[in-house]
């Protein structure tokens, strides 16, 4: 039973990071149907940004690595609607070139934060309280766990808050409907675009940073690693859905740890690609996305 | 017919003294390397409905949307003598061209409340007013979500959504497509009250809605204007409406 309970919470914590990425990726292509290759090394500099300002500030561990989240959070999101307003949105409505430039973009991040920092792994703050375990249910459970998905579960009540109640989310629902009949009514659609693009890079240097706290370091391959169990999170979920990626995220989690540990070490990855394949065959527009 | 000569020509049309409210000169649009509008003139009268007819696939529905910007096109369009041209669709919509495209396109996902909220252009109060009005039964339908009304139910919110704001010209494609008859009957009433305040340019099969609501038409086809003149006399003429239309008013009248 303890091993159960240890299990279900490390995999719903590996969840809440792929949620983090898988957020903002799944409204970048409901909306702008552009799959944001950059999206992991948007996560990567959120992750070494975030390193960087916790070694250059004093401090107990707890203060540096609410510092290094911020920096992350922050650091990513500017970059993010940068990428989108110079890079992307020159391209409008030539989707193939916005991919191939976010593809570009992902090899140039990934290449620069080794020539700066090096390969070697880089070790984050984590204060003792957030390897500490308790006692949960006979299993010990590290508080890390525990709360990387509240955090996981903050950005989603965020996100769906942002969606149901303000002007611009209601704008983002419609525009993952039917983008043209949104320009039709009269609005410039662009700004969600750039909206989405700092949200969603927002919740990936989240997710960068949160990744250094859960693993104890960051390298500079980080992000793509993340981003390939992202996109299998948002196909699963259902494109342009932000509920539909935080079930399949836990779904993803879950399935991962438990046949880890309990049919061997590796066939995780190949679980995850197998429940993939199973959704496309049965439900193709994913868990909760709309038929396409 | 490609080449047809242009019949019914505008000066024997008559009664276009004052201004166009839009004006189309050469439009072309070309996709995916097939030409689908080979330079399409015609005016918009400033008031009242003017029909643009024609078989499925002529370019009746393309023309709207290369007025809307939707599709790229070269030639000029211009909104009361102001040129359209190069505009994004945005700006289209806020110069004060309403536009109800075919298959209505309501946001299914979203309640009808938040796609008439989505139509307020933020510049002037949206009118809901009149809106409900015109609708009564929308307003009791606010938080149903819009997939789930009626085709005739969905064309009221695709209409709403144009009317909240105030307009300068209203595109309205084939609205009455796949509805009851009762419903067209209805949808035919509201064009006809809209129409009395702010002119439309009306693509349309149901020649008996056609009849009823359009002092002027321009008939399309193979990307080409065939026919610019009197509504009434173009339906009235059996041969012509046959030739241009492939169908006559009273059978069209009749579905």
């Amino acid at each position: 039973m303890s091993t159960v309970v240890v299990l279900a919470v490390t995999g719903l914590g590996l969840g809440a990071l792929y949620f983090l990425i898988a957020s903002g990726l799944s409204l970048i292509f409901g909306l702008m149907r552009v799959l944001n290759f950059a999206h992991g090394a948007v996560l990567g500099v959120g992750a070494y940004l975030g390193w960087w300002a916790s070694v250059h500030v004093g401090g107990p561990a707890t203060a540096r690595m609410l510092v290094a989240v911020a920096a992350g959070t922050v650091g990513s999101a500017v970059l993010a609607a940068v990428v989108e307003l110079l890079l992307v949105r020159p391209l409008y409505e030539r989707e193939v070139a916005q991919v191939l430039v976010t593809v570009g973009l992902a090899l140039a991040i990934v290449a620069l934060l080794s020539g700066i920092w090096g390969t070697d792994p880089k070790v984050y703050p984590v204060p003792s309280w957030m390897t500490d375990t308790s006692s949960v249910a006979g299993a010990l459970i590290p508080h890390g766990r525990v709360v990387t998905v509240l955090v996981g579960l903050a950005v989603l009540g965020l996100f769906v808050l942002f969606l149901r109640r303000t002007r611009y989310g209601l704008v983002v629902r419609a525009g993952v409907e039917n983008r043209a009949m949104v320009t039709a009514l009269g609005i410039d659609v662009r700004r969600a675009f750039t909206l989405v693009f700092t949200l969603g890079g927002a919740a990936a240097g989240l997710a960068g940073a949160l990744a250094g706290v859960y693993f104890g370091s960051v390298t500079p391959g980080l992000g793509s690693s993340l981003l390939i169990y992202a996109f299998i999170v948002v196909v699963i979920g259902g494109l342009g859905s932000v509920p539909g990626s935080a079930l399949a995220a836990a779904v993803v989690g879950l399935v991962q740890q438990f046949t880890n540990y309990y049919a061997a070490s590796g066939i995780g990855d190949l679980s995850v690609v197998l429940l993939l394949a199973v959704v496309l065959l049965v439900r193709p527009q994913g868990l909760l996305g709309r038929a396409l | 017919m490609t080449g047809a000569p242009v019949t019914g020509a505008r000066e024997t049309g008559g009664e276009v003294t004052a201004e166009p409210v839009l004006r189309l000169s050469d439009v072309q649009v070309r996709i995916a390397g097939s030409q689908i509008l080979h330079g399409v003139s015609f005016d918009v009268a400033p008031t009242g409905v003017t029909a643009l007819l024609g078989r499925n696939g002529v370019g009746k529905t393309t023309t709207l949307l290369a007025v809307m910007g939707l599709r790229p096109r070269t030639g000029s369009v211009r909104l009361d003598g102001e040129s359209l041209d190069g505009l994004p669709t945005h700006r289209i919509v806020r110069r004060g061209v309403g536009y109800v495209p075919e298959d209505r396109e309501v946001f299914a996902g979203l309640t009808v409340a938040e796609n008439l909220r989505l139509a307020e252009r933020g510049t002037a109060e949206p009118r809901y007013d009149p809106v409900f009005e015109l609708f009564p039964d929308l307003r009791t339908r606010l938080r149903q979500q819009a997939g789930t009304l009626s085709g005739g139910q969905q064309q009221m919110v695709a209409l709403a959504r144009v009317l909240l704001a105030e307009n300068r010209l209203l595109l309205v494609d084939e609205p009455t497509k796949g509805l009851a008859p009762q419903v067209v009957g209805e949808v035919a009433r509201v064009l006809e009250r809209v129409a009395e305040t702010v002119p439309v340019l009306l693509v349309e099969q149901n020649l008996g809605v056609v009849g009823r609501l359009a002092r002027r038409a321009v008939v399309l086809n193979q990307g080409r204007v065939v026919h610019d003149g009197d509504a009434t006399a173009l339906l009235e003429d059996g041969a012509l409406t046959r030739r241009l239309l492939g169908v006559s008013a009273e059978t069209g009248a009749r579905k």
